[in-house]
């Protein structure tokens, strides 16, 4: 920690209020100029009347100021003045905004890391809590040592960098049949929901306001309460996130709570717009007119930005169909346009949020499909690094912003009638719309559901930002609401985010079961769809499963031919398949085997023989088994025939063999023809054998040990053309010990 | 055996009934010829499996075997039944019980001989169809994971069998542990409220 807080002391030190503004435009262009970035952008910068989904302007402000070269930071290569060469220079102005970036980055990890190391401490204490606290105190320490306030958890940064990244993550990772069978749960919360709250706590500050229980000071009417109603009434992603993500509730609740705090933003965005634009204009002069645009708007904002992200969706899966050559970029494909499909919707100001979350939601399927298993991985962890660096930066200075006194003013009546109203009416909001919404649901919200829904309506840096933003000119009583949202925002999240854990296990929640589903579930899971379609349409019903299957169809008869890649696209109902049935699970269960290759159709071995048997020989002398590595499948050059060999190759396998039956029709050849009764039963024993020991083992485990076997024998594929990855086992016996033909 | 939980409402019973007729055009039975005729479920992997359902008396509640030519709108409505949810209010006792009828349903299903087990000659048939829309690619993968279903039942259930031991096939209760995990009651349901007499439009002009 000191070492960190003497870097704090060397920034502030250097005299540079810099804003987080950070860009490369800021950076000085030429080398020699020894111009201070934004060194002389004043604080009131930060708190420009923008309107909410422009806070771009600022940005561009910023950059305008390295133009004048200051020599106010000193000490520049190119300060004429004393003499000689210098050998070793401090080039801070040069640095300097990188050097902030990247040592707050590392603030925000190392504080991480320390947060780690006490097992109690974390498991009882969520991790937004922490960040809030440290921030807080870096905060105080910042405050301190320079008498100002530096740093701010800064709007533009906020909603053009922090915030998609979070969002995009979970738009990307979205369980998506989960969100589209709780739709109409989340549509009616989030847009029912939030207007509600809205409308019900802004108008009740007012009422309270007349009541006198607010002071005189806070000179607000009725349309600033209706504008601070609507943004502090918002369920906030990053929020949710953060807390749910410790607290494991079932994933019905978790996606109806998540998928609330999505959607609403476009209820938020119109609101706040509209709001904004009735205290510009003054509360005398709206008309009826602009009410029915306010409607509209809403509408548009939340089409639109969905359409928005769909196209990107398209366009992102089509690109992906005819990366093959270039797979290296293929992860910056997807990060790019789904950060472009935010920022289009922000550019016509719709609904950035959804946009980004549609994007993600239909991209996925195809883009899955299409990118290899490299890529894949690549994509997954970058986004979840990113995200929670964001996370945590985004609480870190939720705690450092509140340090400083000068931006927000104390009212207790405010504070404290604004606390109450947000419980009270979002816990009559959720009970109300639950109440109506069971009539229509095939599994009704009990009321524990519906506790920890209105427990989890936490409020988080959506709201702070956009009060940050708001103009300090038209919104007189803008500074108490600073210090309102302020203390909202930490009480939700704090106090809600410590004791939303205990109440949990209190109320015997259900938990989420976090448990990969069995082989046999899986494909029960699958047969009900069809089933249930089946009686849909026996009954003459058009129910849910006939529209899904409507989709499906649809979806396989045009958009996959459109955006998958050809030789995906034969392989795709496979491909699910096997994502969902884990046939590696199923292999290591049985585990075991040598190569045993199976065909019905005799001429496909035939095909191939001296490759054929080049794989078995190298397996033999590997003493290794088959392994279903779908990887496999991209790396196969060229033919088809080559293609079908190696997915058929690789989806088979010697997994369960009656004993009665294998005179049946279903018989599996061996390579080594005339030996197969006796290789049958040997390979029969040591599967049953086998089976328990590996079945025991926790399949995480054994993935592990998949994964470091995998790597060191994947030089042998060399030997094949096909190149197929084997996983060695330790086997306990090679195939060139074969048993008596007594033995069974 | 319990299926008072089961039942539908009257108002269901009457568009069902008018759905009866509609499919068997106005006589008094059904036939297999008849369900055929939906378009619909052309595209049904299990279509077959379905409609034998329908045919099978051993889901006619009446303890009977093997399978009949034609059924009555008894039959039809006991069948559909299968797929009601269960109320609220139920005790546990109930929920198990309704879990068992589903359960059944499914079980017969699968067991297309009728000798109270699902052998892996069925099961992989079962999966087959699942995969079926692939091709011949399907069936090869299909026949993989039946095998490794089967394997999974046999460790579940049986535990730790001896090398010269095999498994026989699954037997009811055996298929009642392995699905513990799915919520049978809410999962295996048909919303009966929404129907549409646009369907009913489109199939008399047909």
């Amino acid at each position: 920690m000191r070492g960190l807080s003497l870097l704090l002391f060397i920034t502030v030190a250097s005299d540079a209020t810099t804003d987080l503004y950070v860009t490369a435009a800021s950076l000085p262009p030429e080398l020699g100029v020894s111009a201070a970035p934004a060194v002389t952008s004043p604080v009131a910068s930060r708190y420009v009347p923008e309107e909410y989904g422009h806070p771009g302007i600022a940005l561009a402000r910023s950059a305008e100021e390295p133009a004048a070269p200051s020599t106010e930071d000193g000490e520049s290569s190119h300060q004429h003045g004393g003499g000689g060469y210098r050998i070793v220079q401090w080039e801070w102005s040069y640095v300097q905004t990188p050097y902030i970036i990247a040592s707050w980055l590392l603030v925000a990890s190392v504080a991480k890391i320390l947060f780690h190391f006490s097992q109690r401490f974390t498991t009882a204490v969520p991790e937004s809590c922490m960040l809030i606290l440290l921030g807080l105190v870096l905060g105080a320490v910042v405050l301190i040592a320079s008498k100002k306030q530096p740093y701010q958890l800064d709007p533009g940064l906020f909603f053009l960098f922090l915030l998609p990244t979070i969002v995009g993550d979970a738009g990307y990772f979205m369980p998506a049949r989960l969100f589209f069978d709780n739709l109409g749960a989340i549509l009616l919360y989030a847009v029912v929901g939030t207007l509600w709250n809205a409308f019900c706590t802004g108008f009740c500050l007012y009422g309270v306001k007349m009541a006198g229980v607010i002071d005189e000071k806070v000179n607000a009417g009725l349309m600033d309460f209706l504008l601070f109603g609507a943004l502090i009434s918002a369920v906030d992603p990053v929020a949710v996130l953060a807390v749910f993500e410790e607290v494991h509730v079932n994933e019905t609740l978790f996606i109806i709570v998540f998928g609330e705090s999505l959607v609403n933003d476009a209820v938020t965005v119109v609101l706040y717009k509209v709001y904004i634009s009735f205290v510009e204009v003054g509360p005398g002069n709206v008309h009826t007119a602009d009410y029915f645009k306010g409607i509209a708007s809403f509408l548009i904002v939340s089409i639109g930005g969905t359409l928005v992200g769909l196209i990107f969706a398209v366009i992102l899966a089509f690109v992906t169909r005819f990366t093959k050559k270039v797979r290296i970029i293929e992860p910056l494909f997807v990060f790019l346009l789904v950060y472009l499909a935010y920022l289009t919707a922000e550019l016509f100001s719709l609904s950035a949020i959804l946009s980004m979350t549609f994007c993600g939601i239909g991209c996925k399927k195809y883009v899955e499909a299409n990118i290899s298993q490299k890529s894949r991985t690549t994509v997954k962890y970058t986004m979840k690094t990113l995200a929670s660096i964001a996370e945590t930066i985004i609480f870190i200075f939720l705690g450092i912003s509140a340090v400083d006194k000068s931006k927000w003013a104390w009212d207790t009546g405010l504070v404290v009638s604004t606390l109450i109203f947000i419980l009270v009416f979002r816990a009559m909001g959720v009970v109300g719309q639950t109440w109506f919404l069971n009539w229509f649901r095939l599994v009704p919200l009990d009321k524990i559901d519906q506790v920890v829904m209105s427990y989890g309506g936490l409020r988080g840096a959506v709201a702070f930002a956009l009060v940050v933003l708001l103009d300090k000119e038209q919104v007189k009583a803008k500074d108490y609401f600073v210090a309102t949202t302020i203390v909202v925002v930490f009480f939700t999240v704090m106090f809600q985010g410590l004791t939303i854990k205990p109440l949990v296990k209190w109320l015997k929640v259900p938990r989420s079961t976090n448990r990969k589903p069995t082989i046999n579930e899986e494909i029960h899971e699958r047969a009900f769809d069809h089933i249930l379609t089946a009686v849909e349409d026996i009954a003459g019903l058009n129910g849910y499963h006939h529209w899904r299957d409507k989709w499906e169809q649809f979806d396989k008869n045009y958009l996959s031919k459109l955006l998958l890649r050809k030789s995906v696209y034969h392989k795709s109902e496979l491909w699910e398949a096997y994502q969902k049935i884990n046939i590696r699970d199923a292999i290591s269960v049985i585990d075991q085997v040598k190569v045993l290759i199976y065909s019905e159709d005799t001429n496909t071995v035939n095909t191939h023989p001296e490759q054929w048997a080049a794989i078995y020989a190298a397996a033999r002398e590997n003493g290794s088994g088959v392994c279903l590595d779908l990887q496999v499948i991209d790396t196969v050059p060229g033919a088809k025939i080559e293609e079908e060999l190696e997915t058929h190759h690789v989806l088979a396998g010697n997994l369960y063999k009656p004993r009665r039956r294998y005179q049946s029709h279903y018989s599996r050849h061996f390579m080594t023809v005339g030996e197969k009764e006796r290789q049958d039963r040997e390979v029969f024993q040591r599967n049953m054998r086998n089976r328990l020991e590996s079945f025991k083992s926790t399949r995480y485990k054994r993935h592990k040990k998949d994964r470091s076997q995998k790597k060191a024998i994947a030089q042998n594929c060399s030997k094949t053309h096909l190149c197929i990855t084997f996983v060695a086992r330790k086997a306990p016996e090679t195939p060139k010990e074969r048993p008596k033909s007594g033995e069974i | 055996m319990g299926l008072e939980q089961n039942e539908v409402s009257l108002e269901q019973i009457a568009i069902l009934h008018n759905r009866f007729k509609q499919l068997s055009q106005n006589e008094e039975t059904l036939r297999r010829d008849d369900l055929k005729t939906i378009q619909d479920l052309e595209s049904n992997p299990i279509r077959y499996q379905i409609i034998e359902a329908f045919f099978d008396r051993r889901n006619f509640q009446k303890d009977g075997v093997g399978s009949v030519e034609e059924i009555g709108f008894e039959e039809f409505l006991t069948v559909m039944s299968y797929f009601r949810a269960p109320a609220h209010h139920i005790t546990e006792e109930q929920r198990e019980e309704i879990r068992r009828a589903k359960l059944r349903f499914l079980f017969n299903m699968h067991d297309t001989d009728n000798d109270g087990t699902i052998t892996l000659e069925e099961y992989r048939h079962v999966v087959e169809e699942l995969l079926s829309r692939s091709g011949a690619l399907g069936r090869e993968t299909a026949k993989g994971i039946a095998d490794a279903a089967m394997l999974e039942v046999a460790s579940i259930s049986v535990g730790p069998m001896a090398p010269d031991e095999f498994y026989e096939g699954i037997t009811f209760e055996h298929f009642l542990k392995i699905l513990k995990g799915i919520e049978i009651e809410t999962r295996m349901h048909i919303r009966f409220l929404n129907m549409d007499t646009a369907v009913f439009c489109k199939q008399h002009s047909v």
